[in-house]
């Protein structure tokens, strides 16, 4: 277990797998190996494992979080757990795997930095690995892990594993994959998962921790393109104070890009620009912000500025569109998406309204066949889809700018959350 | 904070997380208000919210939900934090429920005002009309919590179906309610026990006394050290002694264990916590150790 968590960095990763992948193990003897286990949840799981007649502690419960989910043995929703070692401290969004949980993945991948995809050794590449991926690259979580895991079961063979990394390796060519990375794991014994195993001498790559440890994400983020988008407008009106009397700063989180003060910025939708005067934080003005720091900026000239505006800069500005396409990962139970369904979109610090124009096609996540004839997408399909907005919203490709190209729809007659969307093309 | 290479700590992305979680509830909601029980995490939330509105005061008011059982050097530190920051203090009291009728007090040795706070709190939500409450729990405190989101919907009699929540991607909430719906949101979610310590290491936040070794009365019960109060329904089998003793939650001092400890300064305590092999709940908290799945349960009922 680590000892203090103030200087380190942190990595956000998801896990993927079907059920019975090992997914809970491995999460299991992450957070066991790291020591992020404490006696009274170790003693909880024993006594459960042997109540259960178990030859091994079932690690995996560790994580099994609700009662509906102990009771039925499945993971049935994102859980979120932490460990940390002396280099970094991890979060880790836990997804299962079932097809009918497609959304609980795109929420966990939406805020990854890598994901990690199950493989169970014995099966190899299945459907669901190749939707898993799918996702990862469709979210653009940056960094992907092939975990081939249970390699105890198929005798260490490097065989096996060079077969799945060829298939594997000509199937992820389809898709956008950065960086990938091929690991032979044991979770339940713990090969290469802290240590690297003395079972499999032919690998000679890192043991997944250490990959997890060392993988560079500090240049992941979009430093280039400046994406302020006001959140709320901090004006102190304290009539005793009279340095504060004129104070408007206008506060939010950095969606990308650097700013400094005496930078010249464009405010939208106005169009005006005016110069950054000062970046404020209650300790102390800062000499620059970048992703994804909460500052309050303020402003040479009084312009009019409020919640749902955006500061970038003159020359490199997002879109400025009411006619929006985009990806869309439909998460309603109880009605699917069909052209003129109305919504409410949320995107950047900005809501407005939405119609459904058109369905463009339906994506088959496990073919990546494009259905054009689909006239609507239900729970858990995903679609390129164009929306008209009632009014305009500033965007970027998802693809440039995950927190500008990301967005959800909300629907009004139940106020339930039913997609998510990543923006393809913007006017 | 570490600029040089456009990366920041880990203490400081969390903060800034709160801070745009905290900013974005005070935006979209009418009526939030931050739940403060004076303990580490509450009090490093008040850290946050008074951070994110800087250099204007917390546009919200606080509110206690006050057992009557409490620790008094813990309301003594909530009074004086309080005027302080010059916010507002709302106090629900468990003992006004009673005496109006809407909860019956528990009886026997086990008897603790925990589970009737839930009654109050609701309530206290209802009655003020508030519709964002920000909760100092974190993910990483229970099995159940661990699944919560950040912004938590509760429908009308307050209650949280674990089976039905609003997916949450990126940095975007869903903050749409109808009337006499509201939704806890849980800036900290992200945050480890020790990442909380480290960061009021940080900032310098005053915490109460309690948390820091010191003598005091207590007896043994089933594992867990009690403090010996006029609310603790000590048996005569259970003999009181004099303890160092330091706390690792404050909660209700009828169901809220000490720790043995010689930690008397900061650096002391988060040393003596980052060894500690016990979760901070399964060590100090009698209330979540009546059954695997008591967190959740009361969670669903409308529980902090
Ligand atoms: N032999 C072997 N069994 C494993 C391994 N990893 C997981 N298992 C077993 O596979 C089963 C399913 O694992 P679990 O972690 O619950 O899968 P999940 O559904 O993906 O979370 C359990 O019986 C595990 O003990 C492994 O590396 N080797």
């Amino acid at each position: 277990m680590s000892r203090t968590t103030g200087g380190m960095d942190l990595l956000r990763f998801a896990t993927a797998g079907s059920v019975d992948d090992g997914k809970s193990t491995l999460i299991g003897r992450l957070l066991y190996d790291s020591k992020s286990i404490f006696e009274d949840q170790l003693e909880a799981v024993e006594r459960t494992s042997q109540d259960r007649g178990e030859e091994y502690t079932n690690l995996a419960l560790l994580t099994d979080g609700l009662r509906a989910e102990r009771e039925q043995g499945i993971t049935i929703d994102v859980a979120y757990r932490y460990f940390a070692t002396p280099r970094r401290k991890f979060i880790i969004a836990d997804t299962p795997g079932h097809i009918q949980y497609t959304r609980n993945m795109v929420t966990g991948a939406s805020t990854a930095d890598l994901a990690i995809i199950l493989i169970d050794a014995r099966k190899g590449i299945i459907e669901q690995s190749r939707r898993h991926a799918f996702l990862t690259t469709l979210l653009k979580v940056p960094h992907l892990v092939l975990a081939v895991n249970k390699m105890d079961l198929v005798d260490y063979s490097q065989e096996t594993f060079d077969r799945i990394h060829d298939e594997f390796t000509a199937f992820a060519a389809k898709l956008d994959v950065h960086d990938l990375t091929f690991i032979p794991i044991s979770a339940l014994h713990g090969d290469n998962v802290v240590e690297r195993s003395a079972s499999m001498p032919w690998y000679d790559g890192p043991s997944l921790l250490h990959h997890l440890e060392n993988v560079h994400i500090a240049s992941d983020r979009n430093l280039i393109d400046v994406r302020f988008p006001v959140q709320y407008v901090i004006r102190p009106h304290r009539s005793t104070d009279h340095d504060l009397h004129d104070y408007r700063g206008y506060a939010g989180q950095v969606a990308g890009g650097v700013l400094k003060p005496g930078d010249e910025v464009l405010h939208l939708p106005s169009g005006l620009t005016t110069h950054i005067t000062d970046i404020d934080t209650a300790d102390g003005p800062v000499d620059e912000a970048f992703p994804p720091m909460s500052v309050t900026l303020r402003l040479a000239d009084d312009i009019d500025i409020s919640r749902g505006d955006m500061i970038c800069r003159p020359h490199n500005r997002p879109a400025v569109a009411q006619d929006i396409d985009a990806m869309v990962c439909w998460m309603a139970v109880e009605r699917p998406l069909t052209p003129r369904t109305k919504l409410v979109i949320k995107h950047t610090t900005r809501t407005a309204r939405a119609v459904v124009r058109d369905l463009h096609y339906r994506l088959d996540v496990n073919t990546l066949h494009r259905d054009e004839d689909a006239t609507a997408l239900s729970l858990n399909e995903i679609g390129r889809v164009g929306l008209r907005v009632t009014q305009p919203l500033f965007v970027d490709d998802y693809n440039r700018n995950r927190l500008t190209g990301g967005f959800v729809l909300i629907d009004e007659a139940t106020n339930a959350t039913v997609a998510a969307g990543m923006i393809t093309d913007a006017k | 904070m570490q600029r040089t290479d456009y990366r920041l700590s880990q203490l400081d992305m969390l903060e800034a997380e709160s801070i745009h979680i905290i900013r974005e509830v005070a935006a979209e909601f009418e009526r939030p208000v931050l739940l403060f029980s004076g303990g580490k995490d509450s009090i490093t939330m008040l850290r946050l919210a008074e951070k994110a509105f800087w250099p204007a005061p917390v546009p919200f008011p606080v509110m206690h939900v006050d057992t009557g059982h409490n620790f008094p050097e813990v309301i003594e530190f909530r009074d004086r934090r309080v005027t302080e920051l010059g916010v507002r203090l709302v106090v629900a009291s468990v003992q006004d429920s009673i005496d109006q009728g809407r909860v019956v007090e528990e009886t026997g040795k086990w008897a603790s005002r925990n589970r009737l706070q839930t009654t109050t709190l609701l309530d206290a939500i209802e009655e003020h009309g508030f519709t964002a409450a920000f909760g100092g729990a974190r993910r990483d405190e229970e099995k159940a919590r661990a699944k919560e989101r950040v912004v938590s919907f509760r429908d009308e009699f307050g209650q949280w179906d674990p089976k039905n929540q609003r997916p949450e991607l990126w940095n975007l909430y869903n903050t749409k309610i109808r009337q006499g719906e509201h939704v806890r949101v849980f800036p900290l979610s992200n945050w480890t026990e020790l990442d909380i310590w480290d960061y009021i290491r940080r900032e310098a936040l005053e915490i109460p006394s309690i948390y820091f070794a010191h003598p005091r009365m207590v007896f043994e019960r089933d594992g867990l050290l009690l403090a010996d109060s006029p609310y603790a329904n000590r048996d005569d089998d259970e003999p009181v002694f004099e303890a160092m003793v330091r706390y690792r939650t404050v909660g209700d001092m009828s169901c809220t264990g000490a720790v043995k400890s010689v930690a008397t300064t900061l650096d002391e305590v988060i040393e003596e916590i980052a060894a500690t092999r016990i979760t901070e709940r399964g060590q100090t908290r009698a209330d979540d150790r009546s059954s695997e799945a008591a967190m959740e349960d009361r969670k669903k009922e409308g529980y902090f």
